[in-house]
């Protein structure tokens, strides 16, 4: 794909909530993100932020207007062939790491993978120590999630992110609850994927100084873009 | 076709390590599985064991069509035949001096032996009388037969417990009892015992063997001797027969035989059904009640792990929340639920059918006296086959309902919600 097709697309989009009353969260949205664009969303609580990241997501499928990601037009598609589409062309990483409990960090990694089905298990394994050591975790695979501290845990959840090669990563306040020497190394990491792997990444955050490191923030207030700066 | 495959085999997984990393939760709630199956068939088991002994008991000493003259049958009076179209009015019209007898009871035997769905007939001749052994005195019923036949519809053969049934038929005076009168009179074979009828006729009889039946009311009270002999005693001739039983090749076939055979001959013709009619609605009512409390078990157990499926997904609300957003369709996600409640109702009906038939061990080697009524020394249980694959598949249905709920509810779990919630 060249570069200049952008790898998400969105055009008009506009969400109601309705409850306790009807009430306009996105007053349509446009918006492209390019191939390896290292993006940030920001605003107030209660701009929308966060409601548009997961309209992005494909995950909430309430609205009007149109998303493309990577050339695929998503509006109106069935929730199984999103949830299909999720699993090979998006990695989220949360503010929380929502790891599994009862698997280890490498089964935790393998698993969109082996939903995925297109790789041997044998091999799913590899790519999956490969991420993790791109992440500096390759010391801890074998142990259980809850036996790692959160920066290790956000990382982890990072490299489960990666495992099937997305086209775009979104991240809730990835680095919301991070201290600031893990979340300038998820920082790091994430201007890695972009330079380096041409991945793309869409951020929401609070943090001003994450924000300001990125390629392009886009303010939110009141359900619309306030315009793109940089 | 690959990816199908191995999106399986990763439910699966997710599902079993689910099940072993709450081992507590997972074996209470197939102990409740276990518990309702295995109570289950051991209730059934038992409960058929007994229904199945006693029918079997009933049988052998019923016959599938009894043919005897009933005197209580209401008749017409003599008004009614001369004036049948006038109002008549008689009241208290006394019963008719009748004899038992059967009419042409050899020519009825004939026809029978001819129906193809006969398989023995028996002609016979009852008739109460008292048992004598000195000052011991006692009520019964003698029954004059051809022994052989006899013994070709109840196999009395086999429930001879002293002496054989040809031995009656080389003494003319010979009699077989019961082991309940036997004890009572304190007689055993070789001695001789007096029967008194009830028209005072008293003779001296020769006990030639002893049955038992396994039943009270027969072992308490009947005797057979030679169908000649009791004609003797009864002072009537070599033609007189009170009663015809009939063994068929299909006992279902009884009802509407009776029927037919009532229209044709002028007596009454009584199938074993309407005979044990009380017999059969205690069976009934007694499989009626199994099946409810079986039910009721596996209901209980149901209840059980819909509870805990419940819990289980409200305990992992976060991690199906993402496993959706991984790509994760609602399908695998309920197929991930639905596997543990089906892995806990398979391996719990397993080992409920492996209690159950180590319950229904244990109970039928236990000792059990049936008293005078029936001759039973331990619990007679059934070990059909049949009761264990109806409880595996009912434990099965039971838990994939119960698991289905919840499961769905997993399945339809908005990931945003519980993803942004935090």
């Amino acid at each position: 794909m060249s570069g200049d097709s952008p790898v998400l697309k969105v055009t008009g989009v506009t969400k109601y909530f309705y409850e306790p009353v009807k009430f306009q969260v996105l007053r349509n949205i446009n918006l492209d993100v390019k191939r390896g664009e290292f993006l940030s969303l920001v605003g107030k609580s209660g701009c929308g932020k966060s409601t548009l990241m997961y309209v992005l997501s494909t995950m909430d499928t309430d609205y009007e207007g149109e998303l493309e990601i990577a050339g695929e037009k998503l509006t109106g598609q069935k929730q199984n062939e999103l949830a299909a589409f999720r699993n090979q062309h998006i990695g989220f990483v949360f503010q929380f790491h929502y790891l599994l409990p009862e698997f280890t960090v490498l089964q935790n990694v393998m698993i969109p993978a082996q939903k995925l089905g297109r790789y041997t298990n044998e091999e799913i394994e590899q790519r999956a120590i490969d991420k993790l050591a791109l992440l500096g975790m390759q010391e801890h695979v074998q142990k259980r999630t809850s036996k790692l501290s959160g920066g290790q845990q956000q990382r982890v959840a990072i490299a489960r992110a990666l495992i099937n090669d997305p086209d775009i990563i979104m991240g809730d306040e990835p680095t919301g609850n991070l201290d600031s020497y893990n979340a300038g190394l998820v920082f790091d990491i994430f201007r890695e994927l972009t330079s380096v792997y041409h991945q793309s990444i869409i951020a929401v955050t609070h943090d001003n100084e994450f924000a300001r490191r990125t390629d392009r923030v886009v303010e939110m207030s009141d359900g619309q873009i306030m315009g793109a700066k940089k | 076709m690959n990816s199908r495959i191995t999106a399986f085999k990763l439910s699966l997984e997710i599902a079993r390590v689910h099940l072993v990393s709450k081992p507590k939760q997972t074996i209470i709630a197939m102990l409740g599985v276990t518990f309702g199956i295995g109570m289950f068939i051991t209730l059934v088991s038992l409960m058929t064991g007994l229904n199945k002994f006693t029918e079997d008991l009933t049988m052998t000493s019923s016959p599938d069509i009894h043919i005897y003259q009933d005197v209580n049958e209401p008749r017409s009076s003599l008004l009614e035949q001369l004036n049948p179209t006038g109002m008549n009015k008689v009241y208290h019209q006394r019963p008719r001096q009748e004899s038992a007898r059967i009419r042409n009871a050899a020519q009825i035997v004939q026809l029978l032996r001819q129906d193809s769905r006969v398989q023995g007939v028996a002609p016979y001749l009852a008739s109460q009388v008292f048992y004598n052994n000195g000052p011991v005195q006692l009520n019964g019923t003698i029954i004059g037969v051809d022994i052989l036949e006899e013994d070709k519809l109840f196999d009395l053969g086999s429930k001879m417990k002293e002496g054989r049934l040809e031995d009656l038929l080389t003494n003319r005076d010979g009699i077989i009892i019961g082991s309940g009168l036997a004890r009572k009179l304190d007689v055993k074979t070789g001695d001789r015992v007096t029967i008194t009828t009830p028209e005072g006729f008293t003779r001296m009889l020769k006990i030639t063997g002893i049955f038992q039946m396994g039943m009270g009311i027969v072992d308490n009270v009947r005797a057979y001797s030679n169908l000649a002999m009791v004609q003797t005693i009864l002072n009537q001739n070599q033609s007189y027969i009170t009663n015809i039983n009939v063994r068929l090749f299909d006992r279902n076939q009884a009802k509407p035989m009776s029927i037919e055979l009532s229209q044709i001959l002028e007596y009454k013709a009584e199938d074993w059904e309407t005979a044990n009619a009380t017999f059969l609605t205690g069976n009934k009512i007694r499989n009626i009640i199994t099946y409810s409390v079986s039910i009721t078990l596996l209901i209980v157990a149901g209840f059980g792990i819909y509870n805990i499926l419940n819990m289980t997904i409200y305990n992992k609300m976060k991690d199906i929340a993402i496993l959706k957003a991984m790509g994760f369709a609602g399908g695998d996600v309920r197929r991930i639920f639905m596997m543990q409640s089906l892995t806990i109702g398979f391996t719990g009906g397993l080992l409920g059918l492996v209690v159950g038939f180590i319950l229904s061990v244990l109970i039928s080697r236990a000792p059990f006296d049936g008293g005078d009524f029936v001759s039973l020394d331990h619990f007679p249980v059934n070990f059909s086959k049949t009761y264990y694959i109806i409880g595996v598949v009912f434990g099965v249905a039971t838990t994939a309902i119960a698991g289905y709920m919840p499961s769905r509810k997993a399945a339809k779990l908005d990931p945003i919600e519980i993803l942004r919630g935090q």
